[in-house]
């Protein structure tokens, strides 16, 4: 068989080629970006050698879309340089929050992908001004920067990290691992990927927090067994049921609340120092900024000391003096903590589980620094957990080992995560009753579908409204997108057979497909999601982000029609070199490599057109290949055990 | 290609949980999404569909209740039938279990009564899976196909005393 010369001048082969990737911990309080670094995993600082990026944002009246935070050099060189042509982020945007609460966000988390009703259940008011959007679910919060929704002010956090990841691994990101917690719904994470793809990153997975502190920690450990992470961020509670085993890390069941965490109990102190110190309920924006300020700094002295001082300036310009004692903070907050046991309950149950087969208890978020909160979850579990990597970082460099084997780093790691959907998917039925479709921790992916037919004669469209959650009825679960079967052929009532296919990806994300079985229509389906962004609206704000930076849109069409040809390149290339001439007759082998030298070949030049249509036709020719490779990998997977049993029984 | 042929298993209401939840694994790591992060579009299409498969596959087999049903489709036998002949004593018991569910919650240790009440359950699942596993042997679908329904008569009462403990957990 003659030899075909496949590869560019020039370019190394494919495996030597490292790949930038981060793993980013979006979190409630903080956030975090960690990389692999000289094979070892660990979270990366600004220049002040902070690694923690609180998750505040300050918006200022003449504010560009130019993100600034003490990640930026020039600025610590500059001195006093105005703020005011700009977006703060992090500790300098902190200052800001009590001088300034309204323009200035902080735990945009609990926002993210909820409805304004949502909000309202929140707990205590939150010292913003929302506006309703006209037409969508999704809350808009008025800044003097002008309306800002969750999704952009996360993706300004997100900015500030992968500026500080490049400008620190020196090169740009491939991709990009981020972490939500597991109890997130469908809204939430969709709300958390446009803000990344607002922010311009390519997210490669989103990863469940607990998942990730596995990873971390199981890692380090060489651990196997089932473990328990239990995972208390600042406004989030998680708690996963995991199984290790010779890397795989299968996640049993998953349980938690995605509106409780460090923050409330900020707010339960708050609370009490109120009524301590007789201050009303309707306080100013920035008194209780001021109080739940306090309540932070008690509760953290408290985690060493016996009591707490509390010293509050009241509006009448007089000092309230006052203390917390560690059995009143105990009093307080013991019903938060009792609030998390019911999760742990559930999941161990969900997992045909008792508290006896746990082997080991991981702590993870910053809550967990409390001793009340370790000596009651010990309690709990039977066992003292574990603590050793630190709670504010574990989930980051979890998220960088997955980002740096995803992007391709590690082609011989065998690591492997398995993860569950948090909540089931249901859909509305008659009297707003919930039919479950996907319960609550199946493995994903998943892919369900259900049989519909019309309810009138001649009917050509049909609403599907598709919730989450455990409850029976509708008004109690969340709504997750309302969508319309259109041309729907006109039939006798009940005859049309419509095959809704719900599909739930490695993410964690649904997709809808649906066909009329009698004639084979497939239908158009628009999933609108009840709270989100559209995608027109990504689209924009994307467009409105680059012009003030002044890229070309076109450029940077080409630039990405250019990168998935090199993402093409490069894989078919390890294949062929793989098994190209194991799989391939001599003349499809042929005719692939030829497809694959035009797309090389078109690729430098600067249509974008020809390059698309390039691609295309190599997905085309190569399909058959791609399901023979499939099928050989799954061959070799189940032939190999058969070995292994042999070699064990002799 | 059937469930038990994914996993190279013979078609069997006996399974050997260990065996298949290793072959599980090991057919992800090939097949997994994430294996396909970097590969074009369509493999990453396929990778999807195939690791959906083997997941349904794994989870239908994994559980008796879902295995049983499919061993019976396997043999060309309607598992949606609303046919709920089932025997007398069997029902009365149901009734009792409800009634018991029922009034757990004003008892004064409603959590242990709970437990005891799942446990009670799960013991009795476990005998039926026996029985199952039996007829099964002697490809007695008939009886078979009668106390799969049983099972999930067990199964719903199962789901409804968890959701009782959720209740009791949030008042």
């Amino acid at each position: 068989m003659p030899l075909l010369q496949i590869s560019e001048p020039g370019k190394s082969a494919v495996p030597h080629q490292h790949n930038l990737a981060a793993g980013i911990d979006l979190g409630t309080t903080n956030s975090l970006v960690a990389s692999i670094r000289s094979g070892i995993a660990e979270t990366l600082p600004d220049i002040e050698g902070h690694h923690l990026l609180p998750s505040i944002v300050h918006y200022t009246e003449r504010a560009s879309t130019q993100v600034r935070s003490y990640d930026d050099d020039e600025r610590a060189n500059t001195q006093v340089r105005p703020y005011d042509d700009e977006i703060i982020v992090g500790n300098a945007a902190k200052s800001f929050a009590n001088q300034d609460p309204l323009n200035t966000i902080a735990s945009v988390k609990r926002l993210l992908g909820r409805g304004l009703k949502d909000l309202k259940t929140l707990g205590t008011r939150l010292p913003y001004e929302f506006v309703e959007n006209e037409g969508q679910g999704m809350p808009m919060i008025r800044t003097v920067a002008g309306l800002k929704s969750p999704v952009q002010v996360s993706a300004d956090i997100l900015k500030v990290l992968k500026k500080r990841a490049e400008k620190t691994l020196g090169g740009e990101l491939t991709g990009v691992v981020i972490t939500v917690p597991a109890y997130f719904d469908d809204a939430q994470r969709q709300a958390t990927k446009d803000a990344a793809t607002l922010a311009d990153l390519n997210v490669l997975r989103l990863l469940n927090e607990p998942t990730a502190a596995a990873v971390a920690y199981g890692l380090d450990k060489g651990a196997e067994g089932i473990h328990a992470i239990y995972d208390l961020g600042g406004g989030t509670f998680d708690i996963s049921i995991l199984r290790l085993y010779h890397g795989v890390f299968e996640v049993m069941a998953t349980a938690g609340d995605s509106a409780l965490g460090g923050d409330d109990i900020d707010r339960v102190i708050a609370q009490w120092i109120m009524q301590q110190a007789h201050i009303a309920n309707d306080a100013e924006h920035h008194q209780i900024r001021e109080l739940l300020d306090v309540a932070r700094t008690a509760k953290e002295t408290l985690s060493t000391q016996n009591t707490a001082p509390l010293n509050i300036k009241l509006d009448d310009g007089i000092q309230w003096q006052g203390k917390l004692t560690h059995s009143q903070f105990n009093e307080l907050i013991d019903p938060l903590i009792q609030k998390t046991i019911s999760p742990c309950r559930r999941a161990l149950r969900d997992a045909r589980l008792t508290v006896a087969d746990i082997n080991e208890v991981v702590m993870v978020g910053g809550a967990t620094r409390m001793p009340r909160v370790r000596e009651k979850i010990g309690e709990f579990f039977q066992r003292p957990p574990h603590i050793d990597i630190d709670p504010d970082k574990v989930v980051a460099i979890g998220a960088a080992i997955q980002a740096d084997i995803l992007a391709g780093n590690k082609p011989d790691d065998d690591m492997l995560l398995l993860d569950v959907i948090p909540l089931s998917l249901g859909i509305e039925t008659m009297g707003g009753l919930v039919e479950k479709i996907i319960p609550r921790n199946t493995t994903i992916p998943v892919a369900k579908a259900q049989e519909f037919t019309t309810f009138k004669d001649g009917q050509t469209a049909m609403a599907i409204h598709v919730v989450q959650g455990e409850r029976e009825l509708v008004l109690d679960c969340r709504s997750l997108a309302r969508f319309e079967l259109r041309g729907i052929p006109p039939m006798v009532a009940a005859s049309a057979r419509i095959r809704v296919t719900f599909q739930v990806d490695a993410d964690g994300l649904l997709s809808v497909f649906a066909t009329e079985e009698t004639t084979g229509v497939h239908s158009e389906i628009t999933v609108k999601p009840s709270y989100g962004l559209q995608d027109t609206d990504i689209e924009r704000m994307l467009k409105d982000s680059l012009e003030h930076v002044q890229e070309d849109v076109a450029t940077r069409t080409l630039r990405e029609q250019q990168v998935e040809a090199d993402r093409v390149i490069n894989a078919l290339r390890a294949a062929l070199k793989a098994d190209g001439h194991h799989l391939l007759k001599h003349h499809e082998f042929l005719e692939i490599s030829a497809a694959l030298d035009e797309l090389l070949r078109v690729k430098q030049g600067n249509h974008v057109q020809t390059i698309k249509k390039a691609i295309e036709h190599l997905d085309e020719i190569t399909q058959s290949y791609a399901q023979r490779r499939m099928d050989t990998a799954i061959h070799h997977a189940m032939t190999g055990h058969k070995v292994d049993e042999f070699t064990q029984e002799n | 290609m059937n469930y038990f042929e994914v996993f190279d298993l013979p078609v069997s209401f006996d399974i050997d949980t260990d065996t298949i939840a290793e072959r599980y694994r090991d057919l992800q790591r090939v097949v997994h999404p994430d294996k396909y992060v970097n590969a074009p579009d369509r493999e990453r299409r396929l990778a999807m569909e195939k690791a959906t498969q083997v997941n349904e596959a794994f989870q239908t087999l994994k559980n008796p209740l879902s295995r049983g049903l499919y061993l019976l489709q396997l043999q060309g036998i309607e598992t949606h039938d609303n046919h709920t002949a089932m025997d007398s004593e069997f029902l009365m018991q149901q009734m009792e279990y409800r009634e018991e569910l029922a009034e757990i919650k004003q008892q004064s240790h409603p959590f242990d009564a709970l437990n005891a009440f799942l446990n009670r359950i799960e013991r009795e699942q476990k005998q039926l899976n026996d029985t199952l596993s039996q007829q099964f042997a002697q490809n007695d679908y008939l009886s078979a196909h009668d106390n799969l329904r049983k099972c999930q008569f067990l199964v719903r009462l199962h789901e409804e005393a968890l959701s009782l403990e959720e209740e009791l957990n949030n008042c």
